[in-house]
C-alpha cells in the first residue's frame, strides 16, 4: 500500500526537527455528500506514534477537527543524519500501517 | 531627539510648492497604492472616515476643516484640496487633475537630484499592479515597466498577489528594485510539494525577501518588506495557493532583533500594506522601528504619528492613494541611530509639474493597443460621482443600480474598495472611468438568492472588518456598498449588533427568513459565472445615457454626533 | 500492531460540549490560566478550514498538550503526548467553523494549565 506520510526531519546540535504531513481526508462524518444528501462516513486519522531507536518520541491522538492532510511539527533531542524514524498511524476505522523515513 | 515634522502647510514659497529644503543625510521618498493610475486623475478625499475605540479622533480618521486643524493647514488653499473634500469641486476645477506617472517621475527626479541621488531611495508600498485596465491585460507587467522607468527601489504588496502564482513571479523578476515581504510563508502543503526550489528560505519558509540593507548617505539602512496580511482573506485565495500570510509581531520583533544584533544598522524601516491603524497597533507592540512608511488604507496624512514604544519612537507614516502623493522622509542618521527627522507630503497637481517626456511615451506605448476599449464615451455624469468613505459613494451607487437594473436583482451588494478615481459634474464618463472603478482579476457578476438573514451576516461581518476596535481584526477597505435597500449602523456595537432595520426601497421591512433575489461581483471563493462588472454597468450607463443616481443607499447612522471623521453626511 | 501508549478516548472526542470532553481526557482536576503555556493561532484565520496552532510550554515534566475549539460540534482537536526528551512545543493545523476561543491544555506534573485565544473567522472579501 502506498505510504501516505511525508516527513522532513533534520537534526543539528543535538536535536531533530520533526515536520510531516498525511495525505489524508480526514472526513468528519458531519457532511452530506451534495448529491444523494447522505452522510458521508467519518474516515479520519485517530492516532500516530513516532519512534526513533525504539523509543517512543512522539504521539498524538487526533480527532476530525484536524485539517485534511494533517500536519504535525516537533522536535526531540538526539537523532543523527541517517537515522531511521518509523511511524505508526491508525486510522478510526482500525486500520493501521508503519511507514519508515530517514533523518537528514 | 526628534525634531518637530514640518507639514506641507509649512512650506514658505506659495509660488513653488516642491521645493523641499535638505535635510540629514538620507531621504526615503514615498509612494502606495498607486491602484496603476498611470495618467493624471481626479480624486476626492473621503467625508466619512470613523474612528472608533481609541481611534476616535486620530488621525487618520479625521476629515474635512477637523482634519486641517488638525495639521494645522489653512482652509481653501492648495494644501486643504489636496487633504481634504472641503469645497471639492470648485478646488478640483481650479487646481486639476492629480497624480500622473510622468509628473510623478518629475518630481521624483526632482528630489533625488536636488539632496543627491546616492542618498536617496524610492519606496513603494503596493497596490501598483491592479486598478486599470492597462493592468488588467497586461496582468500587472505594465506597473512593472511603469515602475522601472520610476526607479522604484523596494516594494511590498496586497493587490500584487491577485494575479496567478506563477504571473507575480514572473513580474517580480521583471521588475529591477527589491520586492520585500516578512510575513508571507509558504504553506507545509507546498513545502512538501517541492515549492522550495522558488522560495527565498526553505529554513525559514520565508517565500520573498524579508528585509534589504541598503547603505546610502554614510549609513546603513535596513527596510523590512510586510505585505497585507490579510490578503487571502480579503481577495481570493484560489490565484495563491501556496502562500500564507499574517501579522506575525513575534517574528517581526525577531527579525528586527536580528537585524540591529548582526547587521549594524543605523535605522530600520518597515515599508508596509497593514493599513495605517494596524500600523500604529503594530508600532506599539514592535520596538526598534524607526519609520514605518505604511499604506493599504489610503490615509493622505500630512505629518507622521508619533508611537512611544520600549524601543524609543516610531514614525507612522500614510501616503494616500492613486498617485496623489509622494511622501519625503529625511532622516538624520548617525552614529547608529536616527537623530532627526523632516517630513513633507507632496501633493502631485499634475498641472504644476511638468511630464516626463520618456515616461510619457512609455505610458502612451502601454496604452496603445488598448485605447478603443478605454476611451469609449459612456454617458456624461450629471453630478460628482466618487467612491471613497466608509459608505456608499455616488459611483457605488451607479454600480450597484447596474447590478440590480442588468441583472434583474433586488438587491445588490458591491465591495467597498478605496481604490477608483473620481469624476467631476459635467465630465463624459468613459470606459477607462469605469474600469478605474472595476478593474480587478475576479470580476464576474451573479445573481443568486439569499434569505435576509444572509444579507444581515454579510453587513455583519464587513462592519466588523471596519469598525472593530482592535486594529488587528479590522482587514481594511470600507463598509460594502448596498443596492435597493437601507439600512441602520451603529458603528459602536459589537458584531451582531451593528446593523438593524433593513428595509427595502419601496418600505418593506426585509425578513430574516424571506429570500432576495441579489446581483452583487467579486467574489473571493470560488468564481461566479455573471458578465464582467465593467460590461454590466457600460451596459447600464449606454442605456441611460446620463451618469446619474436617483437614490442614495447610505446608512443611518446612531453614536457617531461629534465623531471628527464625518461631515456632510447625507442621512 | 497497535504500540499507542495513551489509546484514542472516544467519550472525550466525541463530546460536544468542551468541559466534557476536558473532563474526559484529563480528569477531574482543575485547570489552571499559566502564562508559562504558549497558544500561537491567528487573531484572524485565513481559511477556517485550516487554522495553524502552535501549542509550547516552558514548564518542566509536561506530559501531554492538548487542543479545544470551544465552537466546534466536538471541541476536542488533538492531544499530543510528550515523552521525556521531546520538547514541549508543536505544531499543527485545525478545522473552525466559526469564530470561536481556542484552548490549549498542558498536563505537567499530574497537573493542568491553561491558555486560551479568540480566533475569528470571517466571510471575506473587500479591501483598500
Ligand atoms: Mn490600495
Ligand atoms: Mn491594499
Amino acid at each position: 500500500m502506498a505510504n501516505i506520510l511525508k516527513v522532513k526531519a533534520k537534526a543539528s546540535g543535538g536535536k531533530t526537527q520533526v515536520k510531516m504531513m498525511a495525505k489524508h481526508v480526514m472526513e468528519s462524518g458531519q457532511r452530506k455528500d451534495s448529491k444523494t444528501g447522505e452522510l458521508i462516513p467519518a474516515l479520519f486519522l485517530n492516532n500516530l506514534v513516532v519512534k526513533h531507536a525504539d523509543k517512543v518520541v512522539f504521539e498524538a491522538n487526533l480527532g476530525p477537527a484536524v485539517s485534511k492532510n494533517p500536519y504535525i511539527a516537533f522536535d526531540f533531542e538526539g537523532g543523527a543524519k541517517g537515522d531511521e524514524l518509523v511511524m505508526m498511524w491508525s486510522e478510526n476505522t482500525g486500520k493501521s500501517a508503519t511507514e519508515t523515513a530517514a533523518i537528514k | 531627539g526628534l525634531l518637530p515634522a514640518q507639514g506641507f502647510a509649512a512650506a514658505k514659497q506659495i509660488t513653488d510648492p516642491y521645493e523641499v529644503e535638505n535635510f540629514g543625510n538620507v531621504r526615503l521618498l514615498h509612494m502606495t497604492d498607486c491602484h496603476a493610475q498611470l495618467l493624471p486623475i481626479y480624486f476626492r478625499e473621503p467625508n466619512v472616515n470613523l474612528g472608533i475605540g481609541s481611534a476616535l479622533g486620530k488621525p487618520p480618521h479625521l476629515v474635512g476643516d477637523k482634519l486641517l486643524q488638525h495639521f494645522g493647514i489653512n482652509p481653501n488653499t492648495l494644501e486643504a484640496h489636496a487633504f481634504s473634500c472641503l469645497n471639492y469641486e470648485e478646488a478640483a476645477a481650479k487646481y486639476g487633475k492629480v497624480g500622473g506617472f510622468a509628473h510623478i517621475k518629475t518630481l521624483v527626479e526632482r528630489l533625488r537630484e536636488s539632496y543627491g541621488r546616492e542618498k536617496t531611495l524610492l519606496l513603494d508600498g503596493g497596490d501598483t499592479w491592479q486598478g486599470s485596465g492597462t493592468a488588467y491585460k497586461t496582468r500587472g507587467m505594465d506597473m512593472v515597466q511603469a515602475t522601472n522607468a520610476l526607479g522604484v527601489d523596494i516594494m511590498t504588496g496586497h493587490w500584487e498577489f491577485t494575479y496567478e502564482q506563477a504571473e507575480i513571479l514572473e513580474n517580480i523578476k521583471a521588475f529591477n528594485g527589491e520586492f520585500l515581504a516578512q510575513n508571507v510563508f509558504v504553506t507545509e502543503d507546498a513545502l512538501f510539494e517541492g515549492a522550495d526550489e522558488y522560495i527565498f528560505s526553505e529554513d525559514s519558509g520565508h517565500v520573498f525577501k524579508p528585509y534589504t540593507i541598503k547603505e546610502i548617505g554614510g549609513a546603513r539602512i535596513a527596510i523590512i518588506g510586510q505585505a497585507f496580511p490579510r490578503t487571502k482573506i480579503a481577495n481570493p485565495a484560489r490565484f495563491i495557493p501556496d502562500w500564507t500570510f499574517d501579522i506575525y509581531d513575534d517574528r517581526l520583533q525577531e527579525q528586527v532583533d536580528h537585524i540591529r544584533a548582526n547587521e549594524k544598522v543605523d535605522a530600520v524601516v518597515v515599508i508596509s500594506h497593514n493599513g495605517m491603524d494596524v500600523d500604529i497597533a503594530m508600532a506599539n507592540r514592535v520596538s526598534g522601528v524607526d519609520v514605518i512608511l505604511g499604506g493599504h488604507t489610503h490615509d493622505g496624512m500630512p505629518a507622521p504619528t508619533l508611537v512611544k514604544n520600549n524601543g524609543g519612537t516610531t514614525l507612522v507614516c500614510n501616503v494616500g492613494s492613486n498617485g496623489k502623493f509622494v511622501g519625503v522622509m529625511d532622516l538624520d542618521v548617525r552614529e547608529g541611530k536616527v537623530q532627526g527627522y523632516r517630513y513633507r507630503l507632496l501633493p502631485v497637481f499634475s498641472e504644476l509639474i511638468p511630464a516626463d517626456p520618456a515616461m510619457a511615451a512609455l505610458i502612451n506605448d502601454i496604452r496603445a493597443p488598448y485605447l478603443p476599449w478605454l476611451t469609449e464615451q459612456l454617458a456624461p455624469a450629471d453630478e460628482l460621482m466618487f467612491r471613497r468613505g466608509n459608505f456608499n459613494g455616488t459611483f457605488d451607487q451607479l454600480i450597484c443600480d447596474a447590478l440590480r437594473k442588468v441583472n434583474d436583482a433586488q438587491v445588490s451588494l458591491s465591495p467597498g474598495f478605496r481604490w477608483g478615481t473620481t469624476v467631476l459634474k459635467g465630465q463624459m464618463v468613459t470606459m477607462e472611468h469605469v474600469l478605474d472603478q472595476t478593474c480587478l482579476t475576479y470580476p464576474e457578476t451573479y445573481v443568486r438568492e439569499m434569505k435576509g438573514s444572509e444579507l444581515k451576516l454579510i453587513l455583519e461581518d464587513v462592519a466588523d472588518n471596519l469598525f472593530n476596535p482592535e486594529p488587528y481584526l479590522q482587514s481594511g477597505g470600507d463598509m460594502v456598498r448596498v443596492g435597493g435597500f437601507d439600512y441602520v449602523c451603529d458603528p459602536t456595537q459589537d458584531i451582531g449588533n451593528r446593523i438593524s432595520e433593513m428595509t427595502l426601497d419601496n418600505g418593506e421591512k426585509i425578513d430574516a427568513n424571506k429570500s432576495y433575489k441579489v446581483s452583487g461581483w467579486a467574489t473571493v471563493g470560488a468564481r461566479s459565472e455573471g458578465a464582467d462588472i465593467w460590461d454590466v454597468v457600460a451596459e447600464y450607463l449606454r442605456d441611460r445615457k446620463v451618469a446619474s443616481i436617483d437614490k442614495l443607499n447610505t446608512p443611518k447612522l446612531k453614536n457617531v454626533d461629534g465623531n471628527p471623521g464625518i461631515m456632510d453626511y447625507p442621512a | 500492531p497497535r504500540l499507542a501508549l495513551a489509546a484514542w478516548n472516544k467519550n472525550a472526542f466525541e463530546a460536544k460540549d468542551q468541559m466534557s470532553a476536558m473532563k474526559a481526557l484529563l480528569g477531574e482536576g482543575a485547570v489552571e490560566d499559566s502564562a508559562e503555556v504558549t497558544l500561537k493561532a491567528p487573531d484572524i484565520a485565513e481559511n477556517g478550514a485550516v487554522v495553524p496552532v502552535t501549542v509550547a510550554s516552558s514548564m518542566a515534566g509536561v506530559e501531554s498538550m492538548s487542543i479545544f475549539i470551544e465552537g466546534n460540534p466536538s471541541p476536542l482537536a488533538a492531544e499530543f503526548i510528550i515523552p521525556a526528551g521531546t520538547m514541549a512545543d508543536v505544531s499543527t493545523r485545525v478545522r473552525m467553523g466559526k469564530t470561536s476561543k481556542v484552548t490549549a491544555v498542558v498536563k505537567a506534573n499530574g497537573k493542568l494549565y491553561s491558555a486560551s485565544k479568540e480566533v475569528k473567522v470571517t466571510i471575506g472579501g473587500c479591501g483598500g
